[in-house]
């Protein structure tokens, strides 16, 4: 047995967008153990329900995540749809898919942008960062914000997105998807890449199953589960299967959000043909009583949104599990045995995202 | 109609054993004492743990959520700050994040957590925010 050290990664490191702590137990230069420490940046958002009313509290859900705001602005209307048994309008249900899967591609890019930085191919995360500006023009365009856009409401959607900018969309997508391919190829066959991700950091189908992993954590591990497949939203109405990869290391991981890239761009472009003419929002009258649970896929794995109300504006709790929550147990049991040098790639591995950890 | 029924039959049962549906959403009421027999069961029934969410309405509320193939089921029962809650962490380990939350948030005293923090998983100066007028009485 070698020597043991325990080094403290983070908050703080170049690597790291976010704060999170972890205290490496080394042998040599090996991983034995890894102990989480969270909890910089708890802002107590789901508090925020006894102050905000349940129409407020629409744009507070956005602001859990930078990356996934559209897609929380969307479960928590979910949520409170179910509880009043509220119908929306079939072209909200498509415009709000479209959003989300333009984030899905957004925050893929992201994160093979962040990648491709951590191992030190700067033109490479430069290039992906490149095309995710495209996706914000996109937002910026439809919504007129580029982070947080504010456009998904109870009853539907505020703005709806004109025929000629649907097709103005699908001819951006067309563009984008050729320099997707030459980039997303250097992802996958590049030897330096290959090198820092083939076999690194490897969870079984067992293991991301006993460890409640989601999303491509879990997906790239082998295993089918997309809550998109139930039909939620437009959904139910586009064709897509489940993008699996079944090595279960940080190349497999990558290529499932790849190949999730250009799922999106095909779901996108199905919605743009079919989606239907008519209103874009329902009138909500009085308020919410009941509770519901509602999940989404969101582009870092599924999550939970929960609400209870007693018939007053302001509900009685409002509760999301975000997927880096229940993805943070996977990483640790992804990062024994591996190298100190690999610490980072795997923790960027999983699309750590804090801001919706501890919300 | 139905959910408020639901909800009524929710509020009159928690010392009952009682399985009622929100929509398609099943939610069964056990008692405190039975959660790691019931939980036992479930990750033997091939269920993954969601989520583990508490609710400080009547009382602290705790929902344990599962998943087996999109079906989502809810174990639920009702406490106080002073009952010992066993940990689940013995079954599914990665219970552990969601049982330091509820014990530091909402101060449910969960016991047996395979990794405890101690009320130190978020570095916030309040004690037990969101249980704060549980406090205050």
């Amino acid at each position: 047995m070698g020597n043991r050290t325990v080094i403290p990664f983070g908050p703080q490191h170049p690597v790291l967008p976010e704060p999170i702590h972890l205290d490496l137990m080394l042998e040599d230069e090996r991983v034995v153990e890894a102990i989480p420490r969270i909890g910089y940046i708890h802002r107590g958002l789901e508090k925020l329900v006894e102050k905000k009313d349940f129409q407020q509290y629409t744009y507070v859900a956005e602001r859990i995540c930078g990356i996934c705001s559209f897609m929380h602005g969307m479960g928590y209307c979910m949520t409170i749809e179910s509880i009043m048994d509220i119908k929306i309008p079939e072209r909200a249900e498509f415009l709000r898919t479209i959003w989300a899967e333009l984030s899905r591609m957004h925050s893929h890019l992201l994160w093979l942008g962040l990648s491709a930085d951590a191992f030190g191919f700067e033109s490479l995360h430069m290039h992906t960062w490149r095309l995710r500006e495209q996706v914000l023009d996109i937002f910026e365009e439809t919504t007129g914000g580029r982070v947080i856009f504010s456009v998904c409401e109870i009853g539907g959607v505020r703005k709806d997105i004109s025929p000629e900018t649907l097709d103005k969309i699908d001819r951006i997508l067309t563009d984008m998807e050729k320099e997707l391919k030459e980039i997303t190829h250097v992802f996958l066959s590049d030897s330096s890449v290959k090198y820092r991700t083939k076999g690194i950091g490897v969870l079984s189908k067992q293991a991301a199953f006993d460890l409640g992993a989601v999303g491509p954590m879990a997906k790239a591990s082998g295993i089918k589960r997309d809550l998109r497949t139930q039909g939620y939203a437009a959904y139910g109405k586009l064709k897509f299967e489940p993008i699996i990869e079944t090595d279960g290391d940080s190349y497999a991981r990558t290529s499932v959000r790849i190949k999730e890239v250009f799922q999106a761009v095909d779901l996108i472009k199905q919605a743009i043909a079919i989606i239907p003419e008519g209103g874009i929002n329902v009138k909500v009258t009085g308020n919410p009583n009941g509770e519901y649970f509602t999940r989404v896929e969101q582009p870092r794995g599924s999550a939970m949104y929960y609400v209870k109300a007693s018939g007053s504006k302001f509900l009685d709790r409002f509760r999301v599990r975000t997927p880096t929550f229940a993805n943070v147990p996977a990483l640790l049991e992804t990062l024994k045995g591996c190298s100190l040098a690999d610490v980072p790639i795997l923790i960027l591995t999983i699309d750590p995202c804090i801001s919706c950890t501890e919300r | 109609m139905i959910i408020g029924t639901c909800f009524f039959v929710s509020l009159i049962s928690y010392r009952k054993k009682v399985v009622y549906y929100i929509m398609e959403q099943q939610i069964k009421m056990i008692l405190p004492n039975e959660l790691l027999t019931e939980t036992l069961r479930l990750k033997n029934e091939g269920y993954r743990l969601v989520a583990i969410t508490c609710t400080n309405k009547n009382g602290l509320e705790l929902s344990y959520s599962f998943d087996k193939e999109y079906n989502f089921l809810n174990l639920r029962f009702v406490t106080d700050t002073k009952t010992e809650i066993d940990s689940i962490s013995n079954i599914y380990s990665y219970a552990f994040l969601y049982e330091n939350e509820i014990k530091e948030l909402f101060g449910v005293h969960i016991v047996n957590i395979v990794i405890d923090f101690n009320n130190n998983l978020y570095k916030i100066p309040v004690k037990t925010p969101f249980n704060m007028k549980k406090e205050e009485e």
